[in-house]
Protein backbone atom coordinates (compact mmCIF):
# COMPACT_ATOMS: atom_id res chain seq x y z
CA UNK A 1 0.00 0.00 0.00
CA UNK A 2 1.33 3.94 -0.80
CA UNK A 3 1.53 6.39 1.86
CA UNK A 4 -0.57 9.15 0.76
CA UNK A 5 -1.73 11.06 3.93
CA UNK A 6 0.49 13.94 5.09
CA UNK A 7 0.99 14.49 8.78
CA UNK A 8 3.43 17.60 8.48
CA UNK A 9 4.00 19.92 5.58
CA UNK A 10 6.76 22.64 6.24
CA UNK A 11 6.80 25.82 3.60
CA UNK A 12 9.37 28.15 3.74
CA UNK A 13 10.11 27.77 7.38
CA UNK A 14 12.50 30.58 8.62
CA UNK A 15 14.12 30.97 11.94
CA UNK A 16 16.65 33.68 13.07
CA UNK A 17 17.67 34.93 16.73
CA UNK A 18 18.12 38.34 17.35
CA UNK A 19 20.63 38.59 20.64
CA UNK A 20 20.11 41.83 22.57
CA UNK A 21 23.71 42.05 23.85
CA UNK A 22 26.22 42.63 21.57
CA UNK A 23 23.05 43.64 19.05
CA UNK A 24 23.31 40.53 16.63
CA UNK A 25 21.42 38.78 14.24
CA UNK A 26 21.91 35.03 13.77
CA UNK A 27 20.23 33.35 11.16
CA UNK A 28 19.65 29.65 11.58
CA UNK A 29 17.80 28.13 9.01
CA UNK A 30 15.60 29.64 5.82
CA UNK A 31 13.46 28.47 2.99
CA UNK A 32 12.86 25.21 4.45
CA UNK A 33 10.06 22.78 2.62
CA UNK A 34 9.18 19.52 3.27
CA UNK A 35 6.48 16.86 3.42
CA UNK A 36 6.43 14.42 5.71
CA UNK A 37 3.73 11.66 4.94
CA UNK A 38 2.26 8.84 7.64
CA UNK A 39 4.42 6.50 8.62
CA UNK A 40 7.52 8.19 6.71
CA UNK A 41 10.68 8.25 7.96
CA UNK A 42 12.72 11.50 6.98
CA UNK A 43 16.02 11.88 7.93
CA UNK A 44 18.23 15.69 8.76
CA UNK A 45 21.84 15.36 7.63
CA UNK A 46 24.45 18.42 7.60
CA UNK A 47 27.13 19.87 9.96
CA UNK A 48 27.28 21.08 13.33
CA UNK A 49 25.64 24.82 13.47
CA UNK A 50 24.09 24.12 9.98
CA UNK A 51 20.27 24.74 11.75
CA UNK A 52 19.07 20.71 11.95
CA UNK A 53 18.26 21.07 15.12
CA UNK A 54 16.27 24.59 14.67
CA UNK A 55 13.72 23.12 12.11
CA UNK A 56 13.32 20.50 14.61
CA UNK A 57 12.59 22.86 17.70
CA UNK A 58 10.12 24.64 15.43
CA UNK A 59 8.10 22.36 15.33
CA UNK A 60 8.16 21.62 18.49
CA UNK A 61 7.33 25.33 19.03
CA UNK A 62 10.95 25.72 21.67
CA UNK A 63 11.54 28.05 19.04
CA UNK A 64 9.64 30.74 17.63
CA UNK A 65 9.71 30.33 13.99
CA UNK A 66 9.81 33.75 12.26
CA UNK A 67 8.43 33.46 9.36
CA UNK A 68 5.86 30.19 7.47
CA UNK A 69 3.80 27.57 8.08
CA UNK A 70 4.29 24.09 9.66
CA UNK A 71 1.01 22.71 8.97
CA UNK A 72 0.37 19.24 11.36
CA UNK A 73 -2.72 17.32 10.37
CA UNK A 74 -3.99 16.71 13.94
CA UNK A 75 -5.95 13.84 15.42
CA UNK A 76 -7.69 16.42 18.00
CA UNK A 77 -7.88 19.95 15.66
CA UNK A 78 -7.34 19.18 12.27
CA UNK A 79 -5.21 20.83 9.90
CA UNK A 80 -3.31 23.16 12.76
CA UNK A 81 -0.41 25.66 11.91
CA UNK A 82 2.32 25.01 15.34
CA UNK A 83 4.09 28.24 13.87
CA UNK A 84 0.99 30.00 15.14
CA UNK A 85 -1.16 27.71 17.34
CA UNK A 86 -1.95 28.85 20.95
CA UNK A 87 0.55 27.79 23.95
CA UNK A 88 -2.60 26.01 25.27
CA UNK A 89 -2.84 23.89 21.83
CA UNK A 90 0.87 23.26 21.39
CA UNK A 91 1.16 21.96 25.07
CA UNK A 92 -2.12 19.39 24.27
CA UNK A 93 -0.25 18.71 21.50
CA UNK A 94 2.59 17.72 23.16
CA UNK A 95 0.81 15.43 25.91
CA UNK A 96 -1.30 13.43 23.37
CA UNK A 97 0.39 13.78 19.89
CA UNK A 98 3.76 14.99 19.10
CA UNK A 99 6.87 12.94 21.20
CA UNK A 100 10.32 14.86 21.16
CA UNK A 101 13.46 13.13 22.09
CA UNK A 102 17.39 14.16 22.45
CA UNK A 103 20.21 12.36 24.00
CA UNK A 104 19.67 15.04 27.21
CA UNK A 105 17.53 13.98 30.75
CA UNK A 106 14.94 16.42 31.70
CA UNK A 107 13.95 14.64 34.93
CA UNK A 108 12.64 15.75 37.71
CA UNK A 109 14.81 15.42 41.00
CA UNK A 110 14.20 12.15 42.63
CA UNK A 111 12.42 10.50 39.95
CA UNK A 112 13.03 6.93 38.92
CA UNK A 113 13.51 5.95 35.58
CA UNK A 114 9.53 3.77 36.29
CA UNK A 115 7.96 7.09 37.64
CA UNK A 116 9.61 9.12 34.63
CA UNK A 117 7.56 7.24 31.78
CA UNK A 118 4.59 6.62 34.23
CA UNK A 119 4.65 11.06 34.65
CA UNK A 120 3.81 10.87 30.86
CA UNK A 121 1.06 8.92 31.10
CA UNK A 122 -0.38 10.85 34.75
CA UNK A 123 -0.56 13.86 32.34
CA UNK A 124 -2.46 12.28 30.27
CA UNK A 125 -4.69 12.06 32.74
CA UNK A 126 -4.20 7.91 33.04
CA UNK A 127 -4.46 6.49 37.05
CA UNK A 128 -1.15 5.44 38.36
CA UNK A 129 -2.16 1.78 37.91
CA UNK A 130 -2.89 1.54 34.41
CA UNK A 131 0.68 3.59 33.82
CA UNK A 132 2.74 1.53 35.94
CA UNK A 133 1.05 -1.44 33.88
CA UNK A 134 2.12 0.58 30.34
CA UNK A 135 5.60 2.05 31.54
CA UNK A 136 6.86 -1.29 32.33
CA UNK A 137 5.88 -2.49 28.67
CA UNK A 138 7.50 0.62 27.28
CA UNK A 139 10.45 -0.15 29.22
CA UNK A 140 11.05 -3.52 28.04
CA UNK A 141 10.43 -2.80 24.59
CA UNK A 142 13.01 -0.64 24.52
CA UNK A 143 14.90 -2.99 26.46
CA UNK A 144 16.41 -1.39 29.22
CA UNK A 145 17.27 -3.63 32.38
CA UNK A 146 14.66 -4.17 34.59
CA UNK A 147 17.29 -3.71 37.56
CA UNK A 148 17.40 0.15 36.22
CA UNK A 149 13.88 0.44 36.64
CA UNK A 150 14.18 2.00 40.29
CA UNK A 151 17.05 4.38 39.84
CA UNK A 152 16.89 8.00 39.33
CA UNK A 153 18.36 8.21 36.09
CA UNK A 154 21.31 10.66 36.56
CA UNK A 155 23.69 8.07 36.26
CA UNK A 156 22.36 6.16 33.73
CA UNK A 157 25.08 5.66 30.60
CA UNK A 158 24.17 7.75 27.56
CA UNK A 159 22.14 4.56 25.91
CA UNK A 160 20.25 4.01 28.82
CA UNK A 161 19.46 7.57 29.08
CA UNK A 162 18.57 7.24 25.32
CA UNK A 163 16.16 4.54 26.07
CA UNK A 164 14.68 6.06 28.94
CA UNK A 165 13.53 9.05 26.76
CA UNK A 166 12.13 7.31 23.95
CA UNK A 167 10.01 5.18 26.74
CA UNK A 168 8.94 8.65 27.68
CA UNK A 169 8.25 9.56 24.40
CA UNK A 170 6.86 7.19 23.38
CA UNK A 171 4.07 5.68 26.34
CA UNK A 172 2.22 8.06 25.09
CA UNK A 173 1.86 6.77 21.58
CA UNK A 174 2.66 9.86 19.93
CA UNK A 175 1.55 10.24 16.27
CA UNK A 176 4.97 12.48 15.21
CA UNK A 177 8.15 11.83 16.82
CA UNK A 178 10.82 13.85 16.28
CA UNK A 179 14.33 12.64 17.33
CA UNK A 180 17.01 15.34 17.71
CA UNK A 181 20.40 13.32 17.04
CA UNK A 182 19.69 10.48 19.39
CA UNK A 183 22.59 8.65 18.50
CA UNK A 184 24.86 10.98 19.13
CA UNK A 185 27.85 10.06 21.54
CA UNK A 186 26.82 6.62 21.45
CA UNK A 187 28.62 3.28 20.43
CA UNK A 188 27.92 1.60 17.66
CA UNK A 189 26.94 -1.41 19.17
CA UNK A 190 24.08 1.07 20.82
CA UNK A 191 23.50 2.75 17.59
CA UNK A 192 22.39 -0.79 16.18
CA UNK A 193 19.94 -1.08 18.92
CA UNK A 194 18.89 2.58 18.42
CA UNK A 195 18.25 1.27 14.87
CA UNK A 196 16.68 -1.69 15.48
CA UNK A 197 14.15 0.35 18.01
CA UNK A 198 13.44 3.03 15.37
CA UNK A 199 12.73 0.22 12.49
CA UNK A 200 9.98 -1.19 14.95
CA UNK A 201 8.50 2.26 15.99
CA UNK A 202 8.20 2.67 11.69
CA UNK A 203 7.09 -0.77 11.20
CA UNK A 204 4.12 0.33 13.96
CA UNK A 205 3.73 3.00 11.34
CA UNK A 206 4.93 6.07 13.49
CA UNK A 207 5.89 9.17 11.58
CA UNK A 208 9.31 10.65 11.97
CA UNK A 209 11.70 13.45 11.55
CA UNK A 210 15.29 12.25 13.02
CA UNK A 211 18.54 14.10 13.22
CA UNK A 212 21.46 11.94 12.67
CA UNK A 213 25.47 13.06 12.14
CA UNK A 214 25.63 9.30 10.74
CA UNK A 215 22.97 8.68 8.63
CA UNK A 216 24.83 5.64 7.17
CA UNK A 217 23.67 3.88 10.11
CA UNK A 218 19.60 4.93 9.20
CA UNK A 219 20.20 3.15 6.15
CA UNK A 220 16.95 1.63 4.99
CA UNK A 221 15.20 3.64 7.63
CA UNK A 222 14.92 6.44 6.42
CA UNK A 223 12.46 7.35 3.07
CA UNK A 224 13.73 11.20 2.26
CA UNK A 225 17.08 12.34 3.24
CA UNK A 226 17.82 15.95 3.51
CA UNK A 227 20.89 17.60 3.79
CA UNK A 228 20.79 20.74 5.51
CA UNK A 229 23.74 23.47 5.00
CA UNK A 230 23.86 26.93 6.21
CA UNK A 231 20.47 26.81 6.72
CA UNK A 232 18.86 25.77 3.91
CA UNK A 233 18.34 22.34 2.01
CA UNK A 234 20.70 21.07 0.12
CA UNK A 235 19.81 18.26 -1.12
CA UNK B 1 -11.60 19.45 18.22
CA UNK B 2 -11.46 23.05 19.68
CA UNK B 3 -9.96 23.80 22.99
CA UNK B 4 -12.39 25.47 25.07
CA UNK B 5 -11.06 26.23 28.38
CA UNK B 6 -12.52 28.42 31.24
CA UNK B 7 -9.62 29.82 32.96
CA UNK B 8 -9.75 28.82 36.63
CA UNK B 9 -8.25 32.66 37.28
CA UNK B 10 -8.38 35.42 34.62
CA UNK B 11 -6.46 38.88 35.77
CA UNK B 12 -6.88 41.95 33.86
CA UNK B 13 -4.92 44.95 34.19
CA UNK B 14 -3.77 44.72 38.00
CA UNK B 15 -2.35 47.61 38.96
CA UNK B 16 -0.84 48.28 42.13
CA UNK B 17 0.72 51.71 43.11
CA UNK B 18 2.51 53.35 45.87
CA UNK B 19 2.10 57.25 45.38
CA UNK B 20 -0.70 59.08 43.43
CA UNK B 21 0.94 59.18 40.31
CA UNK B 22 0.82 61.67 38.12
CA UNK B 23 0.71 62.84 34.60
CA UNK B 24 4.08 62.29 34.00
CA UNK B 25 3.68 58.63 34.99
CA UNK B 26 0.53 57.33 34.86
CA UNK B 27 0.54 54.87 31.84
CA UNK B 28 3.53 55.32 30.61
CA UNK B 29 7.04 53.81 31.55
CA UNK B 30 8.96 56.00 29.97
CA UNK B 31 8.95 58.74 32.48
CA UNK B 32 10.08 56.22 35.42
CA UNK B 33 13.30 55.23 36.75
CA UNK B 34 12.80 51.16 36.89
CA UNK B 35 9.15 51.24 38.23
CA UNK B 36 9.40 54.47 40.23
CA UNK B 37 7.98 58.28 38.21
CA UNK B 38 10.64 60.30 38.10
CA UNK B 39 8.72 63.56 38.50
CA UNK B 40 6.46 62.53 41.44
CA UNK B 41 8.24 59.73 42.62
CA UNK B 42 5.02 57.07 42.87
CA UNK B 43 5.95 53.78 43.22
CA UNK B 44 4.18 51.17 40.33
CA UNK B 45 4.98 47.31 41.80
CA UNK B 46 2.61 46.29 39.48
CA UNK B 47 1.31 48.01 36.29
CA UNK B 48 -0.95 46.68 34.19
CA UNK B 49 -0.39 43.21 34.35
CA UNK B 50 -3.10 40.79 32.86
CA UNK B 51 -3.09 37.13 32.81
CA UNK B 52 -4.90 33.51 32.15
CA UNK B 53 -4.64 30.62 34.43
CA UNK B 54 -6.05 27.39 32.93
CA UNK B 55 -7.10 24.02 34.47
CA UNK B 56 -4.51 21.96 35.96
CA UNK B 57 -1.30 23.96 34.56
CA UNK B 58 1.31 25.26 36.47
CA UNK B 59 2.09 28.93 35.62
CA UNK B 60 5.45 30.36 35.85
CA UNK B 61 6.64 34.12 37.10
CA UNK B 62 10.23 34.86 36.95
CA UNK B 63 12.05 37.83 37.30
CA UNK B 64 13.96 39.84 39.34
CA UNK B 65 14.04 41.23 43.41
CA UNK B 66 11.38 44.01 42.97
CA UNK B 67 9.73 43.22 39.89
CA UNK B 68 6.74 42.72 41.10
CA UNK B 69 5.68 38.70 41.46
CA UNK B 70 5.23 38.98 45.16
CA UNK B 71 3.04 41.97 44.89
CA UNK B 72 0.72 39.94 42.50
CA UNK B 73 0.49 36.77 44.56
CA UNK B 74 -0.45 38.90 47.66
CA UNK B 75 -2.85 41.31 45.83
CA UNK B 76 -4.48 37.63 44.91
CA UNK B 77 -4.68 36.73 48.07
CA UNK B 78 -6.50 39.95 49.49
CA UNK B 79 -3.77 41.18 51.78
CA UNK B 80 -3.88 44.47 50.27
CA UNK B 81 -6.47 46.20 47.58
CA UNK B 82 -5.32 47.30 43.94
CA UNK B 83 -4.79 50.57 43.04
CA UNK B 84 -7.12 49.16 39.31
CA UNK B 85 -7.78 46.10 37.68
CA UNK B 86 -10.06 42.93 38.17
CA UNK B 87 -9.51 39.47 38.62
CA UNK B 88 -12.59 36.52 38.36
CA UNK B 89 -12.29 32.95 39.28
CA UNK B 90 -14.46 30.23 38.12
CA UNK B 91 -15.30 28.85 41.08
CA UNK B 92 -16.56 32.29 42.08
CA UNK B 93 -19.93 33.52 41.28
CA UNK B 94 -18.94 31.46 37.83
CA UNK B 95 -16.43 33.91 36.94
CA UNK B 96 -18.74 36.83 36.84
CA UNK B 97 -17.58 39.39 39.65
CA UNK B 98 -14.38 40.70 40.74
CA UNK B 99 -12.88 39.55 43.54
CA UNK B 100 -11.32 42.36 44.36
CA UNK B 101 -14.94 44.38 44.95
CA UNK B 102 -16.41 41.59 46.81
CA UNK B 103 -17.45 41.69 50.34
CA UNK B 104 -14.33 40.83 52.91
CA UNK B 105 -16.52 38.26 54.23
CA UNK B 106 -16.72 36.94 50.32
CA UNK B 107 -13.15 37.36 50.34
CA UNK B 108 -12.65 35.04 53.17
CA UNK B 109 -14.87 32.64 51.79
CA UNK B 110 -13.01 32.85 48.84
CA UNK B 111 -9.53 31.96 50.65
CA UNK B 112 -10.74 29.55 52.47
CA UNK B 113 -12.30 27.57 50.04
CA UNK B 114 -11.23 28.70 46.74
CA UNK B 115 -7.46 28.74 47.20
CA UNK B 116 -4.29 28.32 49.11
CA UNK B 117 -1.35 30.27 49.40
CA UNK B 118 2.18 29.72 50.38
CA UNK B 119 4.45 32.31 51.71
CA UNK B 120 8.04 32.60 50.95
CA UNK B 121 8.28 33.74 54.60
CA UNK B 122 6.37 30.57 56.48
CA UNK B 123 6.06 33.10 59.41
CA UNK B 124 3.18 34.98 57.11
CA UNK B 125 1.23 31.77 56.49
CA UNK B 126 1.83 30.07 59.96
CA UNK B 127 1.06 30.68 63.46
CA UNK B 128 4.11 29.61 64.96
CA UNK B 129 2.72 28.55 68.46
CA UNK B 130 -0.05 26.56 67.74
CA UNK B 131 0.61 22.98 66.53
CA UNK B 132 1.26 21.57 62.90
CA UNK B 133 -2.05 19.78 63.09
CA UNK B 134 -4.08 22.51 65.01
CA UNK B 135 -2.29 25.06 61.90
CA UNK B 136 -4.31 22.52 58.93
CA UNK B 137 -7.60 22.44 61.32
CA UNK B 138 -7.60 25.90 61.08
CA UNK B 139 -7.88 25.89 57.48
CA UNK B 140 -10.30 23.18 57.43
CA UNK B 141 -12.98 25.00 60.12
CA UNK B 142 -12.81 28.52 58.19
CA UNK B 143 -13.78 26.05 55.30
CA UNK B 144 -16.73 25.35 57.43
CA UNK B 145 -15.59 21.51 58.64
CA UNK B 146 -17.09 20.75 62.39
CA UNK B 147 -15.81 17.48 62.65
CA UNK B 148 -13.06 17.00 64.90
CA UNK B 149 -11.92 13.02 64.44
CA UNK B 150 -12.55 13.93 60.13
CA UNK B 151 -10.76 16.85 60.76
CA UNK B 152 -7.56 15.20 62.66
CA UNK B 153 -7.77 12.15 60.28
CA UNK B 154 -7.12 15.12 57.30
CA UNK B 155 -4.65 16.48 59.24
CA UNK B 156 -2.38 13.50 59.56
CA UNK B 157 -3.38 12.36 55.56
CA UNK B 158 -1.72 16.24 54.48
CA UNK B 159 1.49 16.21 57.07
CA UNK B 160 1.83 12.31 55.24
CA UNK B 161 1.82 13.97 52.16
CA UNK B 162 3.98 16.36 52.74
CA UNK B 163 6.42 13.75 54.43
CA UNK B 164 6.54 15.43 57.99
CA UNK B 165 6.08 11.97 60.58
CA UNK B 166 2.60 12.54 62.24
CA UNK B 167 4.30 11.78 65.55
CA UNK B 168 5.21 15.33 65.27
CA UNK B 169 1.80 16.67 64.06
CA UNK B 170 0.85 18.32 68.06
CA UNK B 171 4.56 20.14 67.78
CA UNK B 172 4.82 24.09 67.05
CA UNK B 173 6.08 25.18 63.74
CA UNK B 174 8.36 27.32 65.50
CA UNK B 175 10.50 24.16 66.42
CA UNK B 176 10.61 22.65 62.92
CA UNK B 177 13.07 23.28 60.52
CA UNK B 178 12.64 26.31 57.25
CA UNK B 179 12.11 23.02 55.05
CA UNK B 180 9.18 21.66 57.35
CA UNK B 181 7.89 24.52 58.27
CA UNK B 182 7.47 25.21 54.28
CA UNK B 183 5.92 21.92 54.06
CA UNK B 184 3.44 22.27 57.16
CA UNK B 185 2.40 25.67 54.85
CA UNK B 186 1.90 23.68 51.89
CA UNK B 187 -0.30 20.89 53.68
CA UNK B 188 -2.28 23.42 55.47
CA UNK B 189 -3.02 25.44 51.87
CA UNK B 190 -3.89 21.88 50.71
CA UNK B 191 -6.79 21.58 53.61
CA UNK B 192 -9.48 22.67 51.88
CA UNK B 193 -8.83 21.07 48.47
CA UNK B 194 -8.57 24.25 46.81
CA UNK B 195 -8.90 24.78 42.82
CA UNK B 196 -5.81 27.12 42.39
CA UNK B 197 -3.03 27.44 44.83
CA UNK B 198 -0.38 30.25 45.24
CA UNK B 199 2.98 29.26 45.73
CA UNK B 200 5.56 32.68 46.32
CA UNK B 201 9.26 31.29 46.44
CA UNK B 202 8.57 28.18 47.60
CA UNK B 203 11.97 26.53 47.41
CA UNK B 204 13.90 29.70 48.04
CA UNK B 205 16.44 29.08 51.04
CA UNK B 206 16.36 25.68 51.02
CA UNK B 207 18.84 23.29 50.59
CA UNK B 208 19.01 20.42 48.02
CA UNK B 209 17.76 17.81 49.20
CA UNK B 210 14.85 19.70 50.82
CA UNK B 211 13.89 21.53 47.89
CA UNK B 212 14.32 18.46 45.43
CA UNK B 213 11.56 16.63 48.31
CA UNK B 214 9.17 20.33 47.78
CA UNK B 215 9.46 20.18 44.26
CA UNK B 216 8.15 16.29 44.18
CA UNK B 217 5.67 17.33 46.13
CA UNK B 218 4.29 20.33 44.07
CA UNK B 219 4.42 17.66 41.57
CA UNK B 220 2.85 15.25 43.42
CA UNK B 221 0.03 17.52 44.50
CA UNK B 222 -0.65 18.66 40.57
CA UNK B 223 -0.96 15.15 39.04
CA UNK B 224 -3.06 13.55 41.90
CA UNK B 225 -5.52 16.59 42.29
CA UNK B 226 -5.16 18.44 39.23
CA UNK B 227 -4.58 21.68 41.43
CA UNK B 228 -3.98 25.00 38.67
CA UNK B 229 -0.82 26.34 40.13
CA UNK B 230 0.75 30.00 40.49
CA UNK B 231 4.17 29.27 41.36
CA UNK B 232 6.44 32.60 41.76
CA UNK B 233 10.31 31.70 41.76
CA UNK B 234 13.50 33.55 40.65
CA UNK B 235 15.01 29.62 40.48
CA UNK B 236 14.65 28.97 36.46
CA UNK B 237 15.37 25.49 37.44
CA UNK B 238 12.38 25.37 39.15
CA UNK B 239 10.77 26.86 36.40
CA UNK B 240 11.68 24.69 34.10
CA UNK B 241 10.72 21.27 36.14
CA UNK B 242 7.31 22.70 37.14
CA UNK B 243 5.99 25.68 34.59
CA UNK B 244 4.02 24.47 31.48
CA UNK B 245 3.62 28.00 30.55
CA UNK B 246 6.15 31.01 32.01
CA UNK B 247 5.16 34.69 32.66
CA UNK B 248 8.70 37.50 32.50
CA UNK B 249 8.04 40.24 34.92
CA UNK B 250 10.29 43.33 34.55
CA UNK B 251 9.84 46.51 36.80
CA UNK B 252 5.97 45.91 37.72
CA UNK B 253 4.99 44.90 34.06
CA UNK B 254 4.93 41.70 31.99
CA UNK B 255 7.75 41.93 29.52
CA UNK B 256 7.25 38.06 27.83
CA UNK B 257 5.31 35.44 28.08
CA UNK B 258 5.09 31.62 26.47
CA UNK B 259 5.53 27.86 27.12
CA UNK B 260 8.74 28.07 29.01
CA UNK B 261 11.22 25.69 27.25
CA UNK B 262 10.65 28.25 24.62
CA UNK B 263 11.25 31.55 27.52
CA UNK B 264 14.50 29.10 28.18
CA UNK B 265 15.66 28.32 24.89
CA UNK B 266 14.68 31.20 22.61
CA UNK B 267 13.98 34.28 25.02
CA UNK B 268 12.76 37.11 22.96
CA UNK B 269 13.47 40.14 25.18
CA UNK B 270 16.63 41.25 26.43
CA UNK B 271 16.17 41.23 29.70
CA UNK B 272 15.00 37.42 29.76
CA UNK B 273 17.92 36.44 27.30
CA UNK B 274 20.21 38.16 30.13
CA UNK B 275 18.46 36.15 32.97
CA UNK B 276 18.46 32.91 30.85
CA UNK B 277 22.10 33.32 29.91
CA UNK B 278 22.86 34.15 33.85
CA UNK B 279 21.86 30.76 33.96
CA UNK B 280 25.32 28.78 35.76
Amino acid sequence: MTKTTEILRITNLAKSFYLHNPGLVIESCHDINLTLLEGEFIGIVGRSGAGKSTILKCINRSYLPMRGDIIYASEAFGPINLAAASEREILYLRRHEIGYVSQFLNVMPRTTAKEHVMSALVDQSMDAAGSEVKAEAMLRYFQLPESLWGIYPATFSGGERLRLNLAHAMVKEPRLLLLDEPTASLDNKTKLLVRDILKKLKGANTSMIGIFHDIEFMEGVCDQVFNINEGRIAS
Amino acid sequence: MYLNETPVLSIRDLTVRYGKGCSACSGRADNRDKNRCIACGTVWATDGISLDVYPGEVLGIVGESGSGKTTLMRALYFDFVPSFGSAVLRDYEDGQKNIWEASSAAQRMIKNTVMGMVYQNPVLGLRMNYSAASNIAEKIIAAGSRNAGQMTGRAMELLDAVEISTSRMSEAPKNFSGGMQQRVQISKALANNPALLLLDEVTTGLDLSVQAKVLDLIRKIKALYGISILLVSHDLAVIRMLADRTIVMLDGAIIESGLTDQILEDPQQAYTQQLVHSLI
